[in-house]
């Protein structure tokens, strides 16, 4: 019995394998092996709370952006992070696991968000570096998964991309109006710079020689290119617009390398890294508890939705 | 008693212009379909991506078994005469 079993798993692997080698889609109803179904929950509901979560820090300026202008792009952008929250908890729902199961999962800390989201954004230029620094460096990762195996999920993808790139400039513009204006608005920029930098570079991951999830990752198409090559696309694309508007990156060590035609930075801490994953960060507690907060303050609300369904089915 | 739960799944099809086919865009969780309309339309037009929208209830979709693919979607390449390449012109007729 067993040994059929396994055969039987063999020969799903084997197709699977030949499809992935193909180059072709896999869709919801495909057969796939576990891993492969069991990787795409943890990484696609883990880029679907990033979105959720990460409108926290920004939500914090709405009521404060400077102008009428700034408060309506504010908004605008937040409500798209809403949006691509679900279009990820859509993708990974086609593999089987509830929205409730997801929900779930955050709120116990079994899944993951991406640990940028526990920095605060202190001041007006914080806005600016998110949007910039970290959708910037989203954007990278994500141009890059447009062309993952799953087809929901990089049907995703896409619609993200097409969205993403108002963000990144939004943020850009904020960075580059304050470089326009008086020091202090300019040492705040700055400021929120040197704060923002390193984090962003972590939004890639581990390095590669120490990336423990990678394997299968790229065997399966899941992943289509590596943490540092994903870095350094970023790197090399930020550096010069930090140079046009006047901003210094803070990293004494990056220098440009002629021969691979890319920067070289100087070391990342891992270590702060590792302590902000493990819940450590400067506000890991604050977004998992405003998150369990709105999440049960909402509940009367799908009861009653739920209600005058049911009302409006027996008067039917 | 009401549960809480999340909502049913609904499927969103949307035409991005007047006489286009009707395409799946993703999905969304509703109670009932003027919620479903409402949500879709939040969801997937913010920039006007769509001027009309399906919505329907995911468990009323019947989808195909890719087990089946090779039978189910067999070309039938030996009915040759299904493309008009397989039949003769006169030499000097002009295509329609």
């Amino acid at each position: 019995m067993e040994n059929k079993e396994q055969a039987i798993e063999e020969e799903i692997l084997i197709n699977f394998e030949k499809k992935i080698e193909n180059g072709d889609s896999i869709e919801p109803k495909d057969k796939m092996p576990d891993g492969y179904r069991k990787h795409l929950i943890r990484q696609i509901s883990q880029h679907a709370h990033s979105e959720v979560i990460g409108m926290q820090p920004e939500g914090n300026w709405i009521t404060r952006a400077p102008t009428l202008r700034a408060k309506q792009i504010l908004l605008a952008k937040i409500q798209d992070e809403g949006g691509h929250g679900l279009y990820l908890y859509g993708a990974a729902e086609t593999l089987g696991i509830s929205r409730s199961e997801l929900i779930e999962q955050l709120h116990t800390g079994k899944a993951k968000y991406s640990n940028i989201f526990n920095y605060p954004a202190l001041t007006w230029a914080d806005i600016g570096a998110i949007g910039w620094l970290v959708d910037g460096a989203a954007i990278v990762n994500q141009v890059s998964l447009q062309r993952t195996s799953y087809g929901p999920y990089s049907r995703a993808m896409v619609r993200i991309c097409k969205e993403e790139s108002f963000h990144q400039r939004q943020g850009y513009e904020i960075m580059a109006k304050m470089m326009a204006g008086t020091k202090e608005q300019q040492e705040m920029a700055q400021d929120a710079m040197n704060r923002w930098w390193w984090p962003s570079l972590m939004m890639f991951g581990p390095h590669d020689s120490s990336s423990p999830n990678s394997g299968n990752a790229f065997k399966w198409k899941i992943k289509r290119h590596s943490n540092d090559e994903l870095r350094h696309k970023f790197i090399d694309k930020t550096v010069q617009q930090a140079q046009v508007i006047g901003l210094t990156i803070p990293d004494k060590d990056l220098k440009w390398n002629e021969k691979t035609g890319h920067y070289e930075h100087g070391a990342i801490n891992w270590y702060e890294f590792h302590k902000v994953i493990a819940g450590n960060g400067p506000c890991n507690k604050q977004r998992m508890e405003h998150h369990i907060k709105v999440h049960n303050d909402g509940k009367w609300v799908r009861e009653a939705a739920e209600a005058h369904r049911l009302k409006k089915e027996r008067q039917n | 008693m009401i549960t809480d739960t999340q909502l049913e799944l609904w499927e969103v099809f949307m035409q991005s212009k007047p006489g286009a086919n009707y395409i799946h865009a993703g999905s969304v969780h509703a109670s009932d379909k003027s919620m479903a309309l409402q949500n879709a339309r939040d969801t997937y037009s913010r920039r006007g991506e769509g001027t009309s929208i399906w919505v329907v209830p995911a468990s009323a979709i019947v989808a195909s078994n890719p087990d089946d693919n090779d039978l189910f979607f067999d070309p039938a390449n030996d009915k040759v005469y299904r493309h008009p390449t397989f039949y003769v012109m006169p030499k000097d007729a002009k295509a329609i």
